[in-house]
């Protein structure tokens, strides 16, 4: 069985690039298009691997982490978080908030899928 | 390819939608909005397009961007002061951005000169007046490991023939909060093993009581010996995510850093059996021990293996798969941009195919409602009732089906800030753009045609109406000169308004103006208000010398055409010294009319209603006729040209009796009223536009056609091409203004 991913973001642009690159490899893709969409999205979806924006409306990326990580359903689920900051206050802020690790944009589809590998079985 | 065609294709159209949201930002920041999230949305904007633009390797857009959206980020962290010449910089690398995002969609290229400028003011604005380029340093930096990649190393291995193996020891020991994070240690020793050939050691001596122990604590550690060509670095990328939630030790053992006369080969041999060995003894506990810790999280790795290397497999598969997965959400995206309020697309076609059936039932209906008074039924019988109701619905459903073509003017307003920072940088006037009732809606096809006009009456009141700074300081009024662009419905009518608050019209020198270039007689006597219409008024021009942005000879005139041409109207009001204001008045829709029906020599036809100011039954004693056939009617003092709309579109010869006929006052364009003189009213209502032009050919006087309820063509009668041409005829009118209509 395929793995899923949860993409979570809230430019069309990035869903259909990370869509492309994540289908390519062979996952399953849901998308949402930002934190409050994710965690409805969650509702009905157990994804083997989230991939979230962190700065979107509504709610940003370290708001819907926390989010997923105090629901006891999906909790365990790695967490990898897009980001074009490479400073580390950044990183550090969504490590805090529980992210399992980030992915640098733009992404090359190669590391995207090795990052993801490197998190989910 | 092609996905990624259709992906940057939907990033040129994101990029869009994301440059009129940071415009409404900037522009709300710019009138004291101060809530953070209208920083982070511009910011957002900026960051998402960056982005996009990395993925497609747009560079300069990138760079662009990027110096943007450092700026960006110091006036969202609050080291930055919103203050008016702040924002005006951002607008101004907003059109650029733009520029740059059209240049990468169109091709062609971006004014280089007027590019870096801003990138330099930009910059500018960092408080430190360090920061930018470094940054951009960083992030370059950054960027950089993306590139360095599995293949890379590839072409590294075949070039410099053999790298060194060294082994390295590396102790690495979980905190909980790594599990908490939901990374796993076996996937991290597996990756460990893509580097080489390793050895692994668990210890699992801290390991307390089953009674004791936290499910999701941390208890182990594992030491690994890495045999690999590798250098410490990729071990420590591999510990990237973790590097905070666990104890991790990576010793290179020098003395295996060996040159070439290592024989690789049995190192390796007694490697993998040392390998061998140690994990089939080691696997064990591991595997029975982490599920304690990990049963809370997933499946075993024992699941994972198989999932790995499926993948290739699968990928097949899958990407056939995906293309129907990629089709099934689709049009729930095109949903998404106003989540608030689900939207669909629907194709014009459709929905115009739409309104000419309901035009048709609305001409039905009235037909319908036509035998049924002919067969003499009963206002109060049940069929007429049912009638009144269904002439009702089909006004609702010609309502409904209008409101889908509506769209609110802003697509055409928001052009205009642009407009009006191009035009006051190329004038050197200090410009504020105020608009008002942007939301107003109107039919798409009286939008579209709005863009041109709207934008040479704007360029024209910045360029004719407002006066330099120093002008305006010395008249005592703010240096920055206010345009002020507003629409709202008025009687089923939509009215913009483009005022300025410069010097007004200088009356006098319209007036030389006009008479200089024969449109007027020098002695001519005109009121303020006919000689503020002079301007419409083909060939005038005000400004002494051509200048770059309005006045090519073109002026007013073109304007006034083209929103006659949409079936409006359009005047002008000024104050001296206090400023001008254009309003134009357009129907809502190009589809429908309210007219009043007419009959004219035993012809029908529909007057406009918009143009009707009253209706009259005129005595033989208000009526003077004076030379050439040309008649005046005095009503309430005042004397009004009467014209014979059967005379003058040619369907009798003699003037009509007036006391036989009706009078339609009516104004039309600049304010002029003329009397229409028609045999009788039939009626008001509401008629479906059918054109002349497309269905046979332009005829004067005549605007359009449409069907009756009797199922007759009547023609519906352009009141400002009729009384022109009266005019025209009239040598008493020769030297008025509406000759030139």
């Amino acid at each position: 069985m395929s793995k899923t991913v949860l993409t979570v973001d809230d430019s069309r642009t990035m869903r259909d690039m990370l869509m492309l690159a994540l289908s390519d490899a062979g996952y399953r893709v849901v998308q949402a298009e930002d934190g409050v969409h994710g965690l409805e999205v969650l509702l009905g979806e157990t994804p083997d691997v989230i991939v979230t924006d962190i700065n979107m409306p509504r709610m940003d990326g370290f708001g819907f982490i926390e989010g997923v990580r105090s629901d006891d359903r999906h909790r365990a689920v790695p967490i990898l978080v897009l980001t074009t900051e490479s400073d580390a206050g950044k990183k550090d802020r969504a490590r805090r908030a529980g992210a399992t690790g980030w992915i640098i944009k733009p992404f090359d589809p190669v590391k995207l899928v090795a990052a993801i590998r490197r998190v989910a079985a | 390819m092609d996905a990624m065609a259709a992906i940057k294709q939907t990033f040129f159209q994101e990029c869009e939608e994301q440059l009129a949201e940071l415009e409404i930002g900037l522009l709300a920041i710019q009138d004291g909005d101060v809530n953070p999230e209208t920083v982070n949305a511009v910011f957002r904007a900026v960051h998402s397009i960056k982005g996009g633009a990395g993925a497609f390797s747009l560079d300069d857009l990138v760079h662009f961007a990027h110096v943007f959206e450092t700026a960006m980020d110091h006036l969202r962290a609050g080291r930055l002061a919103p203050s008016h010449e702040v924002l005006k910089t951002m607008l101004r690398a907003m059109d650029v951005l733009a520029d740059f995002v059209r240049a990468a969609r169109d091709g062609g290229c971006v004014d280089a000169e007027r590019s870096q400028t801003l990138a330099k003011e930009l910059r500018a604005l960092d408080p430190d007046g360090s920061g930018a380029g470094s940054e951009m340093d960083d992030e370059e930096i950054a960027f950089e490991p993306v590139l360095m990649d599995q293949s890379m190393f590839d072409d590294e291995l075949e070039a410099a023939a053999a790298p060194p193996v060294r082994l390295f020891t590396i102790r690495f020991r979980p905190k909980a909060t790594l599990y908490a994070k939901a990374n796993e240690t076996a996937l991290l020793l597996r990756e460990i093993g893509l580097l080489g050939e390793m050895a692994i050691a668990c210890d699992a001596s801290a390991l307390p009581l089953l009674s004791e122990l936290d499910p999701e604590g941390g208890y182990l550690s594992w030491t690994i010996e890495l045999l690999t060509t590798q250098d410490e670095a990729a071990i420590r990328e591999v510990f990237e995510f973790v590097e905070w939630d666990c104890d991790l030790d990576i010793e290179s053992d020098a003395a295996s850093a060996a040159p070439d006369d290592i024989d690789l080969a049995a190192l390796i041999q007694k490697m993998q059996a040392t390998v061998e060995a140690e994990l089939s003894a080691l696997s064990p506990p591991p595997t029975r021990v982490d599920p304690l810790a990990e049963a809370s999280r997933k499946d075993a790795d024992a699941s994972a293996d198989p999932g790995v290397i499926d993948l290739a497999k699968a990928r097949q598969k899958k990407s056939e798969q995906a293309v129907g997965e990629h089709l099934g959400p689709k049009p729930d995206q095109g949903a998404a941009g106003g989540a608030s309020q689900p939207t669909i697309r629907v194709d014009l076609d459709r929905v115009d195919r739409l309104i000419n059936l309901v035009g048709e039932l609305v001409i039905n209906q009235a037909m319908l409602a036509q035998r049924v008074m002919e067969a003499g039924l009963a206002r109060a019988s049940g069929v007429a009732t049912g009638l009144d109701e269904l002439e009702q619905l089909t006004r609702e459903i010609q309502d409904s089906v209008m409101a889908i073509r509506a769209q609110p003017v802003k697509s055409v307003f928001q052009r205009m800030p642009r407009l009006v920072r191009e035009v006051a940088a190329m004038t050197g006037k200090l410009v504020r753009l105020v608009t008002e009732g942007e939301n107003t809606e109107v039919d798409k096809t009286v939008i579209e045609r709005l863009a041109d006009p709207l934008t040479h009456m704007i360029r024209n009141a910045i360029d004719h109406g407002l006066e330099s700074p120093e002008a305006r300081a010395a008249a005592g009024k703010p240096e920055e000169g206010l345009v002020h662009l507003s629409a709202l419905h008025r009687s089923g009518r939509i009215v913009i308004e483009v005022s300025d608050d410069g010097a007004g019209i200088n009356r006098a020198r319209v007036k030389e103006i006009a008479a200089s270039k024969g449109l007027i007689a020098a002695d001519a006597s005109l009121s303020d208000e006919e000689i503020d219409n002079l301007i419409f008024l083909p060939g005038f021009s005000t400004a002494p010398s051509i200048s770059d942005i309005s006045g090519r000879g073109v002026g007013m005139d073109v304007v006034r055409r083209s929103i006659q041409a949409l079936g409006g109207r359009i005047s002008i009001t000024s104050r001296p010294g206090r400023g001008s204001t254009f309003t134009m008045s357009l129907p809502l829709t190009l589809a429908v009319l309210d007219g009043m029906v007419v009959t004219v020599a035993g012809q029908t036809l529909v007057v406009p209603l918009t143009a009707i100011v009253e209706t009259l039954q005129p005595k033989i004693a208000d009526v003077h006729g004076f030379g050439g056939g040309a008649r005046v009617i005095a009503i309430r003092e005042h004397f009004t040209p009467l014209i014979d709309v059967g005379r003058e579109l040619d369907y009798r010869g003699e003037n009509a009796d007036p006391l036989a006929c009706v009078a339609l006052l009516v104004e039309s364009e600049g304010g002029v009223r003329s009397a229409l003189l028609v045999d009788a009213i039939l009626g008001q209502r509401q008629v479906v536009i059918k054109s002349l032009e497309a269905n046979y050919r332009h005829v004067p006087g005549i605007a359009a056609a449409t069907i009756l309820g009797d199922g007759r063509v009547a023609l519906i009668l352009d009141v400002d091409a009729v009384v022109a041409s009266s005019r025209a005829d009239s040598a008493a009118f020769e030297q008025s203004l509406a000759t030139a209509g």
